[in-house]
């Protein structure tokens, strides 16, 4: 039997709790390790269902502890990991959320999951040293309307048709629970939400982007001048808060450049 | 809008944002509230999928669908003085 089949056949064992143990495994004392094996595949799901759940501690809190751990060793068996870095794992669990039927009465789960994706991310992404405010504050006003933005690695943009900053925040360890929510004279979340994720210090912050805020932020990640960025933005929110959204990406840090063409 | 008043706008957005960072941009790095919900994912931590939990030799099972999610978002307050109940949110899955 060849070495590539043997490895086929553990390999299947261990993702299916069904199939008996490959033969011909032996424990030190030469008995049939077939117990061994439950244990060692055991620990391959549940490490991989662990994995997961502290990837995404807020998908875990919203369907439960119990209902996490089932769906998980769903997920794991089907999206094995791709990379040896376990930061990297979970890619595709918000396109999994999308598709499993159990959940679809949660339609605001896969866009949670990318949120804790992104944060994720963010917290892995490289460093940048962050524009100084007064840079942008010293430039002409007629500069101002052709600069152009870099932006720092560790941003992340998200949009959803869901208040996901406001469940995210009333379900994150540590979050204030049941005050979060776009203050939108009720303080209660509303509708969309829009939300930037920029690293000031060492931990990734998600803030709630005003209206026309993300418009903004795309066009300018796409290396449009300011003033495209803002017409962008304006047709979006016709009150689109330039000063808000400029405030949040100078504050997290998330711009680093401003690239000014001297031909024009 | 004239270029002009345009720049002079946009100028005045940038001196009210570059303000509003000034003072609080600093304290800003204090608000720890938010750090530590990103606790598990800072490198202190062995790392996921390095843990020992489990050596029980029972498998999670998918039989746990038949309970329906458990809902922690009751606290949030939702518009129309509806609470976040999680069953509550199916009205509003827009067709």
């Amino acid at each position: 039997m060849s070495h590539a089949h043997d490895q086929a056949r553990f390999a299947t064992a261990i993702l299916d709790p069904e199939v008996p143990p490959p033969a011909g495994l032996a424990a030190p004392d030469g008995r049939p390790a077939g117990k061994r094996f439950d244990v060692y595949r055991n620990n391959v799901i549940v490490s991989l269902s662990e994995a997961l759940k502290a990837g995404f501690p807020v998908i875990c809190r919203l369907v439960g502890d119990e209902f996490f751990q089932a769906m998980a060793g769903i997920y794991v068996r089907a999206h094995l990991p791709k990379s040896p870095i376990m930061s990297q794992f979970g890619g595709e669990f918000p396109g999994f959320l999308a598709e499993f039927e159990p959940v679809a009465q949660l339609p605001y789960l896969p866009d949670i999951a990318r949120l804790e994706l992104a944060l994720r991310q963010s917290y892995h992404a490289a460093d940048a040293p962050p524009l100084a405010p007064e840079t942008l504050q010293a430039l002409p006003p007629e500069t101002l309307l052709s600069a152009r933005f870099a932006f720092a690695p560790a941003m992340r943009l998200l949009r959803s048709e869901w208040p996901v900053h406001a469940i995210w925040q009333a379900n994150a360890q540590g979050g204030p629970a049941g005050s979060a929510g776009q203050q939108d004279g009720t303080g209660k979340p509303s509708g969309p939400e829009d939300v930037l994720i920029c690293r000031p210090g060492f931990d990734p912050e998600p803030r709630l982007l005003p209206a026309g805020g993300a418009a903004f932020i795309t066009a300018a990640l796409a290396g449009n001048p300011l003033e495209a960025a803002l017409d962008k933005a304006t047709q979006e929110a016709g009150a689109f808060d330039l000063a808000a959204t400029l405030g949040l990406l100078l504050a997290g840090g998330c711009l680093t450049r401003i690239i000014i063409k001297e031909t024009q | 809008m004239s270029n002009h008043v345009k720049a002079l706008a946009v100028a005045g957005a940038v001196a009210a944002a570059v303000a509003s960072t000034a003072a609080p941009a600093q304290a800003a790095g204090k608000e720890k509230c938010y750090g530590v919900a990103l606790a598990g994912e800072n490198d202190c931590k062995a790392g996921p999928g390095t843990t020992c939990a489990g050596t029980s030799t029972v498998d999670y099972q998918g039989n746990a669908f038949k309970l329906v999610p458990a809902g922690t978002c009751e606290s949030m307050e939702l518009p129309g003085n509806r609470k976040g109940s999680l069953t509550e949110l199916e009205r509003d899955i827009p067709s």
